[in-house]
């Protein structure tokens, strides 16, 4: 595993960014996160794929706390994920995070959308917020909607200024959690688009995800998770030619076989 | 009928209402102000303070207000001498003031959260993932979205204070619209009805455009999803 290679005792630019170790989480009886181990480095594309139920979504909001864990250390730059308070909130501001149904705030205008955390969590001048926001907006295409509420928005639209809004706290690390999985067929290349050409920047990425063209262009690795089990690594390339359990080749043959 | 409106002669009935009006308008703003930290409390994620939140619900709202007046008048005035101002009608009216705003606050705490209710979980996990703390994003995001959820039972609310705000009678402000009453009809028992008609009247004149208001604020104001 190269990410092994590179690791360094130092919290330097060659330790690990996001770092599992021995994570568990149960959902009453049901073990959904067995003992992961997984670390990702700086500027690595990490692509999560498998089954409905596999855990995969769980671990991707275990890494900034929207789910708690009930053993085991997730580590982002060094530093061990406090349990709560204004530590967490801090460590949260450090982490991106878009989601399956775009949660844009449903009362504030687009624009407000991304200001916001830069204004009241970084105490950035409203002046300053915004014309950053309007060149995040533009990077992603919405810069004309600036002034629309979300509701008037399409889906994919609305995705992208979630993207936007992640990237104006400008985080370490962006975690997707399903972003295309509630759009429209004919919207889900605009919002993969905006992500490919994130992580063609270095942007360290963590994507829960079905798009296995998403995978084959930006990841650098896939992880291929069954029953709360990180069941296969490999590369893209690797993975979706030669995958080597079982598990993953059914689920494959599922999925890619129309 | 001239018998009839001797009695706006004799008495002032506007002013009485003025009285329940004023006592409604600073009980509104306190139990809503009170009714707004209860439910920060039941939502916030700490036991002891989601525990004193429903608590307070729970002995307020299934305590009657007449007794919660009657306990500020007797109780607190009468036996332990806490007195909210100089003059004694002045302190009477404030202690009402405070026991309709604790018995109502408890109402206004369950229609902000049922408010809260129609805030999706989405908007929070949003707020905490780009790094807001509880407070903040509860001011933010949560409370003016669940405001605009909770107008129309918020109008419920404000209407049946405004209604309870006779019961201050039982609180000894004598000078409110059914302590005039009662003096009306011990005096002028030859218009029982007519009395108690312009009193039911008058409350539906002030009750009636609140309703109206807070359908009309409720429609305007959703929030669009």
């Amino acid at each position: 595993m190269t990410s092994e290679q590179r690791r360094a005792p130092s919290a330097s630019t060659g330790s690990p960014l996001v770092s599992l170790k021995r994570v568990n989480k149960h959902f009453g009886d049901l073990h959904v996160l067995r003992d992961i181990d997984l670390e990702v480095a700086r500027g690595e594309v990490v692509v999560v794929i498998g089954p409905s139920g596999s855990g995969k979504s769980t671990l991707c909001r275990a890494i900034n706390r929207l789910e708690t864990i009930d053993d085991g250390e997730i580590t982002i730059d060094g530093k061990v994920l406090p349990a709560e308070g204004k530590a967490l909130a801090k460590l949260r501001a450090d982490v991106g995070m878009v989601f399956q149904s775009f949660n844009l705030f449903a009362h504030k205008s687009i624009l407000e959308n991304v200001t916001l955390g830069p204004v009241k969590v970084k105490g950035m001048k409203g002046s300053e917020a915004k014309e950053l926001a309007m060149s995040l907006l533009k990077r992603v295409g919405v810069d004309n909607q600036a002034q629309k509420l979300p509701a008037q928005l399409s889906g994919g639209q609305q995705q992208r200024v979630a993207i936007a809004r992640a990237l104006a706290m400008q985080p370490k690390v962006m975690l997707f959690d399903e972003p295309t999985s509630a759009l429209d067929p004919e919207m889900i290349n605009e919002v993969l688009d905006a992500m490919v050409s994130l992580a063609k920047e270095g942007m360290t990425m963590i994507v829960v995800t079905h798009e296995m063209g998403f995978a084959r262009r930006a990841a650098d690795r896939v992880i291929f998770m069954a029953d709360g089990q990180i069941v296969e690594q490999a590369t893209p390339e690797e993975f979706f030619t030669n995958p080597q359990s079982e598990r993953a080749r059914d689920f494959l043959g599922k999925i890619l076989s129309h | 009928m001239e018998n009839y409106l001797s009695l706006f002669e004799t008495y002032d009935v506007p002013a009485a209402f003025w009285v329940n009006i004023q006592l409604s308008f600073w009980a509104a703003i306190w139990a809503l102000a009170i009714g707004t930290v209860l439910a920060l409390f039941r939502i916030s994620p700490i036991p002891s303070l989601q525990w004193f939140g429903a608590a307070y619900v729970n002995i307020f709202r299934n305590t009657p207000l007449t007794i919660i007046l009657a306990f500020g008048f007797l109780g607190l005035f009468s036996v332990m001498q806490i007195s909210l101002a100089d003059e004694l009608d002045v302190s009477l009216f404030r202690i009402a003031i405070v026991g309709l705003a604790l018995y109502h606050a408890a109402f206004a705490c369950e229609a902000i959260r049922s408010g809260v209710n129609t805030v999706p979980l989405g908007q929070a996990e949003a707020a905490r993932a780009i790094g807001l703390s509880f407070l903040p994003a509860a001011r933010l995001i949560i409370l003016p979205q669940a405001f605009r959820g909770a107008i129309a039972p918020l109008g419920n609310v404000l209407i049946a204070l405004i209604k309870n705000s006779t019961v201050a009678a039982a609180g000894s402000v004598a000078t409110e619209a059914s302590g005039l009453m009662k003096t009306m009809i011990e005096f002028r028992s030859d218009l029982v009805i007519p009395i108690f008609l312009t009193f039911a009247l008058g409350f539906v004149i002030l009750v009636i455009p609140i309703g109206l208001l807070t359908t009309w604020a409720s429609r305007k104001l959703a929030v669009a999803r």
